[in-house]
This record gives structure tokens, C-alpha cells and sequence, in this order.
């Protein structure tokens, strides 16, 4: 789960760590409210949405005057900011983070990260802050410093210093770096992240101060985390993604048009595969889990046609603790509640499959049956022109 | 005889009388499995599916000498009882839990590390689907009957995918010594690689299929091993093809992050070190069919 750049700086300044004094605007009066408020002679006007490289995208707009400001906020609220990581749809604006702005001396890279490989949470650092990691990394790999966190012991104080050490700071510096390597440390651990990024953090007139934050949390330990879970900006989440989600679905929007209602992340990973390479575009992923009801599978239904362009549904289930015969049942719920007029195609196997075949066809013999994962791909792109015309 | 499980191995439900521990419990002992008890804190003393119930895993250990454990307990207490079972002297584990956070099985691989290599015990998931040994014992939430016995190894992250691959396999005669699913998270109890060195060294295995998906560098790594370590064929698909950059598909762990994380690079890593390549998802039978040709598999 991803959340806002103001919302990440509040958790930061919990412990303690410095940023330029800012606040949230929703209108471009409370922007210029704000920018007077807060004082100064410079601001800066930040579209709050979930992705990086704002700025490149025109999210982040210097302004000198409070009337700059107001004018930068009624150009941004309402937009879509479409950066390189949005998609071409793009993130919608609503709320807007007006910062004053502070004299950069040297912009510095701090990132915090769940590094599978190593198991373990692994600090990156870099002298060369203000561009993106992938590009430091491929270009100055050389001004990377990296340390990982044993998670018997936590960071200990000596790792923070050598990253300090490490980027060439010094003086009373190297302890206020110190200080904001830990408490970053405190907040990822705390908060259960899974990603914490201040690009860049900035020296300015011998002070530490995060001029960005990034963060993203895991979903798993949402559970624990109340506080993190309020932060969940829906406004910035695929919609389709978000009506799936809300009903206990694991669903990714996809480009195509055969929609998907797959048992598992691994076959439906793999379905889609098997669509591509039978001719067709998956419409989405779904996976409905373990211990599929009837009522779960008839969600699943909705939640797949709430995408308009889907013209084909293919559902796939490998039965291990669920049971083919309450998909079936799931199916023939679907077909009389939701109204499926797409072309439908139903591949059931493992446990109780007979039953389900045997309801299938009694209950609903519109459904084209396939016995195979390729036979059910092949059937779902070969059902498509049909649909083509059913919708024209 | 196939690798961690057979129907001798003594086996530990944790989670025992809780709903889904139960039907699985049922499950794993008309298969075959040799379930000697099971744990849940509280209600030791008593009997549940005609087996004896003990409140720690020491007190079920010392009485019953269990030496595997299968973990269905809920995620915020599941990093806890795989502790637990560490501690207690259990040599194999699988923990079938979905949805534990990611820094306590940080922690989980961190204390099993505390134990000499001898006294570690392994683990496997969590996220996963368990391991089955056909035809003698299971440890999970397969349906037994798609494996047929056989002598080709299956290691894999997705649980219905195994399935897809083991019912491919049946149809065409071949059939399977052990299957061990890794779990779908980021952090796992055993890699790709911990399992095929199990394999290369199992006389009852012949070759090996590995069932990969988008996310993290274990299937690159355990290529990489097999090209200097294994002498027994390597069979791989890598599923995700499709799988947009960034997005979670499902799994915790299945999120193309880095380089060489994508199913494409992952394939390419692979067939570089000089493994067989299972084109798409359909072709699980027909790839270790011929792979396997001129050689008996079926027992």
C-alpha cells in the first residue's frame, strides 16, 4: 500500500526528523492561505500522488507570490499527473502540498528497502541524490553505500555512521544524519513498510532536512498497523482494482478483453500466459482464493464485468480446497443475478469436478466447456470475434 | 525415498482443532500420513480426531516424537509457532499460513539460525501449499489424488499451478517422488535451490521440474546452482509473462521490482545456464515426456 508524500513526512517527524514546514491544501484559496501562513518568500506547490517523478511531470510548481500559488493549485487540482510510472491514465490530483522552499547546498539519496535476496531490511545511500536510484545506480554506482539490518538486533548506531561517513559528510553533520538514518530505521520497522525513499534528502545551512518521502507499506502487516490502513487513498487506485479489493478479491487491471476468474496466483499468472500465446489480451487477474463459495464466485462475475471491455470471461479453477461443484453452482448464480452476456468459458478440474460438470451442464448449457488449461485459452480468443458482434 | 516426507515420518498438526486445521488434518490421515498429534495452546490433554492434543510443541514433541510439524495457524500468531517448533527440535516444517508479515519471517529465518546446522530445522512456505510425497504421505492442502507415484521431483511457489503441472504429468504416465510448494511470500522458509540440492541427491528422483513466477532472484540463483551442481535434468516454467512491472499478481512476493525479476529475463537467466525452457503453462506433460523419453518413470 502506497500513501502520500505529506502523510509519510508526518509519520517522519514523529521521530524527529527535519523538513521544510509545509501544509495541505484541497482548493487554490487554502494554497495561498497556506503559502501565507506558513511565510517566506518562495514555495512551492506539490501534487499529492502516488508515484515518483512528480516534478518531470509538471506535479511540482515554484511559485514567488500567494497569487503564483493559488494559480499553480487551480492548474493542478482536478488533473490527472501522468508520470512514467502512473501509465497513461495517470493519478488524480485532489490534494495538494504547499512547502516553503530551502537553500540546497547538497542533495543526497536515502533509501530503506525489504531486500529479499539478503532477507533482511537493507539501507541504500547515495552522495548523489535528486535523481532516480536506477540511474544513480547505473551511472554513479560508485557513490552507492549500503548496510543491512540484523533483525535480531536492529541498526545499530555504528551502521548509521558509516553511511554518514560514506556520503562525505561531516562535523555536527555527520550527527544530524545520524540521527535521520535511525529514526527512518524506526518508522520502517515500526510501521511495517516495505519501502522508505527520501530523494533527496538535502544539507542545507548545515542542517539534515527530507525535501521528498516515499513510502509504501506491507499489505500483510496492515493488520497491526490501524493508523497506516487510514492513511489508503482510494483516489489514487485502478477503480476496478479498488471494487475487487473491497470485496476480498486479488484482482490487477489489465489492457485486454478476456476477462479472467482464476483459483490461485500461480495458474492465474499463468492463464494469462496461455491467453497470450493462444492470440488473445488478458482483461485482468483474479484470483478468488481458497474456499470459493457460490456468492464469492458470483462477486468475482461483477467485479470482472465492471470492466466494459471485457467481451469474454474464462473462468479456470484447479480445485484443491475449493470444490468445483460450488463454483459451478457459483456460475449458475452469476448467470441468473448478474447477467453475463459476454460468451463464457468454464474449465473445471480437481476436487469434486464431476459434480460440477454435472450441474453445468443441467443448469447452465450456454457455458462452453473445456477440459484443458489450452483448450480453455484458445476457446476464450476463438469466442471473441462473436462477441465483437454481439456488442456491435 | 523421496525427499522430507515419507508415510514413516511422524507428523505434528499446530493449529489442530481450529476449523481448517481440522478438515486438513482429516485429509493428510486418510492419505496415508502418519499424524501423531497436534498442539493448540489451551486445550492440551484432550483428543481430537482420535489423536492426543498437547498445549506446546516441546510437551507434543517429548510425548509423541514427532519429528515433522504442518503450521495452520492464523497469520499473527504463524511466525510465533514456527518458532516454536524450531525450538522444540522438529527437523521439517511447513506453514501453510497466507498473509504473514514480511519482518516476522525475517525474524523466523533469523532464530532458526541460532540452531547448528545439524539441529536447524527446515522449513518450507510459508504461503504454500505443502509438500506430498504420492502414494505414502502428504503435508498440506492438495488433493492427494492427482499425483500418481513416480520418480520426477516438482518444486514450485504456486500451489494450483503444481497441481496443473502433477495432473499434465499423470495424463501422460509420469509421475512424481516428491512435490514441495515454497510458498508464494518474499521471504521463504527454503529457496529453489534448497530444494533442488534435496533432489540431486534423492536416488528416487530422476529429474526435476521447477514451477517459477515473477519476483525475486531465486530462480535465477537455483539455475545457476543446477548449471554447476546437478547432474539430473532441470525442467522450468516461469509464469507471469504478462505480468505488468510494479504489480502485485496475487502472491506477496510475485512484484517485478528489480532487474532479472520479470518472467521473461528469469527465462532467459535459465535457459542461458543451460536448462530446459517449458514454453507455456500446457506443456508440463508433454516437455518432461520427452525430456524423460527411452527412460521409465512411471512406479
Amino acid at each position: 500500500m502506497d500513501i502520500h508524500e505529506y502523510q509519510a513526512k508526518e509519520l517522519l517527524a514523529t521521530h524527529g526528523i527535519r523538513m521544510p514546514r509545509g501544509g495541505l491544501a484541497y482548493s487554490p484559496e487554502q494554497a495561498a492561505y497556506r503559502a501565507t501562513e506558513i511565510g517566506g518568500e518562495a514555495w512551492v506547490v506539490k501534487a499529492q500522488v502516488h508515484s515518483g517523478a512528480r516534478g518531470k511531470a509538471g506535479g511540482i510548481i515554484l511559485c514567488k507570490t500567494d497569487k503564483e500559488v493559488a494559480d499553480a493549485a487551480e492548474k493542478l487540482l482536478g488533473q490527472r499527473l501522468v508520470t512514467h510510472q502512473t501509465g497513461p491514465e495517470g493519478k488524480l490530483i485532489n490534494r495538494l502540498y504547499i512547502e516553503e522552499t530551502v537553500q540546497i547546498d547538497r542533495e543526497l539519496y536515502l533509501g530503506f528497502v525489504l531486500d529479499r535476496k539478503e532477507e533482511r531490511i537493507m539501507i541504500v545511500a547515495s552522495s548523489s541524490g535528486g535523481m532516480e536510484i536506477e540511474q544513480i545506480a547505473e551511472e554513479e554506482p560508485d557513490s552507492l553505500v549500503r548496510a543491512s539490518v540484523d533483525p535480531g538486533l536492529g541498526m545499530r548506531e555504528f551502521q548509521a555512521r558509516e553511511i554518514a561517513f560514506g556520503l562525505g559528510l561531516d562535523g555536527a553533520l555527520i550527527g544530524k544524519a545520524v540521527d535521520t538514518i535511525l529514526g527512518c530505521y524506526r518508522v520502517f520497522r515500526d510501521s511495517d513498510a516495505s519501502m522508505l525513499e527520501i530523494n533527496p534528502l538535502v544539507v542545507s545551512k548545515n542542517e539534515v532536512i527530507a525535501l521528498d518521502c516515499k513510502m509504501s507499506f506491507d499489505e500483510n502487516a496492515l493488520f497491526r498497523r490501524p493508523e497506516i490502513s487510514e492513511l489508503r487513498d482510494k483516489s489514487q487506485e485502478d477503480p476496478r482494482e479498488t471494487f475487487a479489493s473491497d470485496r476480498g478479491l486479488s484482482y490487477v487491471g489489465l489492457t485486454g478483453n478476456i476477462g479472467c476468474i482464476i483459483n490461485g496466483a500461480g495458474l492465474a499468472m499463468a492463464t494469462l500466459d496461455m491467453i497470450k500465446i493462444a492470440g488473445g489480451e488478458p482483461a485482468n487477474f483474479l484470483d478468488i482464493g481458497g474456499g470459493a463459495s457460490p456468492e464469492r464466485v458470483a462477486k468475482s462475475f461483477r467485479a470482472v464485468l465492471a470492466d466494459k471491455e471485457v467481451k469474454v470471461i474464462l473462468v479456470n479453477i484447479f480445485a484443491g480446497i475449493n470444490r468445483c461443484d460450488w463454483v459451478a453452482e457459483g456460475v449458475v448464480k452469476a448467470l441468473e443475478e448478474v447477467g453475463v452476456e459476454v460468451p463464457l468459458i468454464v474449465r473445471l478440474s480437481g476436487t469434486k469436478v464431476d459434480e460440477g460438470m454435472k450441474i453445468l451442464a443441467e443448469k447452465a448449457p450456454s457455458v462452453t466447456v473445456a477440459h484443458t488449461l489450452k483448450e480453455a485459452a484458445e476457446a476464450a480468443v476463438a469466442a471473441l470475434p462473436k462477441a465483437d458482434r454481439t456488442a456491435a | 525415498m523421496a525427499i522430507l516426507l515419507t508415510n514413516k515420518t511422524p507428523v505434528l498438526v499446530q493449529g489442530f482443532t481450529g476449523r481448517i486445521g481440522t478438515f486438513h488434518a482429516q485429509e493428510m490421515i486418510d492419505y496415508g500420513t502418519n499424524v501423531v498429534g497436534g498442539v493448540t495452546p489451551g486445550k492440551g490433554g484432550g483428543t481430537h480426531l482420535d489423536l492426543p492434543v498437547f498445549n506446546t510443541v516441546k510437551g507434543a514433541v517429548a510425548e509423541t516424537k514427532a519429528e515433522a510439524s504442518i503450521v495452520f495457524v492464523p497469520p499473527p500468531f504463524a511466525a510465533d509457532s514456527i518458532m516454536e517448533a524450531a525450538d522444540a527440535g522438529i527437523k521439517y516444517c511447513v506453514c501453510v499460513t497466507d498473509g504473514i508479515p514480511a519482518q516476522d519471517m525475517m525474524r523466523v529465518k533469523r532464530y532458526m539460525r541460532r540452531y547448528k546446522s545439524e539441529m536447524r530445522m527446515r522449513l518450507t512456505g510459508p504461503n504454500c501449499a505443502g509438500t506430498i510425497t504420492p502414494g505414502q504421505a502428504m503435508m498440506g492442502i492438495m488433493p492427494g489424488s492427482i499425483y500418481m507415484p513416480g520418480r520426477v521431483g516438482i518444486v514450485g511457489r504456486s500451489g494450483t499451478l503444481g497441481y496443473e503441472a502433477a495432473s499434465q504429468m499423470k495424463s501422460k504416465g509420469i509421475g512424481v517422488s516428491t512435490s514441495v510448494g515454497i510458498g508464494g511470500d518474499p521471504i521463504n522458509g527454503s529457496s529453489f535451490k534448497d530444494i533442488l540440492e534435496l533432489f540431486e541427491a534423492d536416488p528416487e528422483t530422476d529429474a526435476v521440474v521447477m514451477i517459477g513466477e515473477i519476483g525475486g532472484p531465486q530462480e535465477a540463483e537455483a539455475a545457476e546452482w543446477a548449471r554447476a551442481h546437478m547432474k539430473k535434468p532441470l525442467m522450468a516454467y516461469v509464469a507471469g509473462l504478462s505480468a505488468p512491472k510494479g504489480k502485485k499478481m496475487g502472491h506477496a512476493g510475485a512484484i517485478v521490482s528489480a532487474f532479472g525479476e520479470s518472467a521473461q529475463e528469469k527465462v532467459e537467466i535459465i535457459r542461458e545456464a543451460g536448462h530446459t525452457i517449458i514454453p507455456h503453462p500446457a506443456a508440463f506433460g508433454e516437455t518432461v515426456e520427452a525430456v524423460l523419453s527411452g527412460k521409465k518413470v512411471a512406479a
